[in-house]
């Protein structure tokens, strides 16, 4: 049985251990509301130039030079995972969700006979995925200097990555990331981004008028590819950074609550053997009082 | 007797308002956008775009960087990667 002073302490560090936790949860509940805002904010933009990427891309798909981000390099033998992570823990089973998807993918590639290589951003997937697969990291990009990852960043990501086409390093590049549903739920989700897949269907233009392009159809298209890529990451970016903070929110409220459980249990424990330790001594006080 | 106007960023919806005129810099020469333009669609290089609230009226002008209008049906739409001020 613990020493009283023994209990006392634990019961402090306990205590401690849950106003960090509850700063931590009230926290990212404030931030929370502005990843939530700034990926609202992000929507229309992305929606727009959807609907200008499909109504272009079902021109140009069926010619031969159409561009290579939209067309592919004709194989699918080599594959690139961009794998999005947060660069902080404390955010639950976050990071290890999308780690496992993507390595499920990767695998799945593997059994099917292809090459897999990973593009990491973010800091907490680096470990797990170094370990499963030790020379499959081609490129990593640092996110954990910068306060809010914006556009800036997915545009050099963007830009890296078409590199990385361009120089012919993979075929079919893959985004995982989590989309944010709500605190409680965040799933990853894997999505092709190189090249550009084509849009289900166009929306049509019920003018029925032709629509002039300047200059022409595919060189406002081989400009829209790089920017329709960053805009994707962009949104994975915000996506990410809402999941952070909504998975960091329920997993700190889990600690606040199991702390609180701890102490309460602790506190019994303190006030039983503080008891059995004054009738011991009364006992003794007695026995020795009945001596005399 | 009015244009609808938007402007994009990634960040942010910027304006969504009724004009009565928009000068874009495409990049093969400014051109104005009145309302019942016919569907049309520009890359738009580093510029200025001026907005013309009502006619006659002294332009404002928003400093876009790398971006891309499209007239349509339901107006004007600029895709800027960046905006200024």
């Amino acid at each position: 049985m613990a020493s009283l002073k023994e209990l006392k302490g634990r019961i402090n560090s306990v205590k401690s251990t849950q106003k960090i936790t509850k700063a931590k949860q009230m926290v990212a509940a404030a931030k929370l509301r502005k990843a939530q805002a700034a990926a609202e904010a992000a929507r229309p933009y992305a929606s727009r130039l959807a609907d200008v990427m499909a109504s272009l891309a079902s021109k140009v798909a069926g010619n031969d030079n159409a561009p290579r981000l939209l067309a592919g390099t004709g194989c699918s033998e080599r594959y690139l995972l961009v794998v999005i992570n947060t660069d902080k823990g404390l955010c639950g089973g976050l990071n290890s969700n999308i780690v496992r998807a993507a390595l499920a993918k990767a695998r799945a590639l593997q059994a099917e006979g292809k090459s897999v290589q990973f593009y990491l951003v973010g800091k907490k997937g680096r470990a797990p995925i170094r370990r499963a697969f030790p020379d499959a990291i081609i490129g990593q990009f640092d996110t954990s200097e910068v306060r809010n990852p914006g556009y800036e960043e997915a545009e050099k990501i963007a830009a890296e990555l078409v590199d990385m086409f361009e120089g012919g390093k993979f075929d079919i590049a893959h985004l995982i990331y989590p989309t944010f549903k709500s605190a409680l739920v965040q799933d990853p989700t894997l999505q092709q981004i190189i090249p550009v897949p084509a849009p289900a269907e166009a929306v049509e233009d019920n003018s029925g008028a032709v629509v002039e392009y300047e200059p022409g159809e595919e060189e406002i298209l081989t400009e829209l590819l790089p920017r329709y890529l960053k805009t994707q990451l962009f949104g994975a970016l915000l996506e990410i950074a809402a999941s952070e903070q909504g998975a960091s929110m329920t997993a700190m409220d889990n600690a606040t609550r199991n702390a609180g459980d701890l102490i309460q249990k602790l506190t019994i424990q303190y006030n039983r053997s503080r008891q059995a330790a004054i009738t011991t001594e009364l006992i003794e006080i007695i026995a020795g009082a009945e001596a005399l | 007797m009015a244009l609808h106007f938007e402007l994009v960023t990634p960040a942010k919806l910027v304006r969504s308002e009724d004009v009565h005129m928009v000068v874009v810099p495409g990049s093969e020469g400014e051109f104005g956008v009145l309302e019942g333009h016919a569907p049309f669609m520009s890359t738009v290089p580093d510029g200025a775009v001026q907005i013309y609230k009502t006619e006659g009226s002294a332009p404002e002008e928003i400093q876009v960087r790398g971006g891309f209008a499209e007239v349509g049906a339901n107006g004007l739409t600029v895709l800027a990667e960046h905006v200024e001020g």
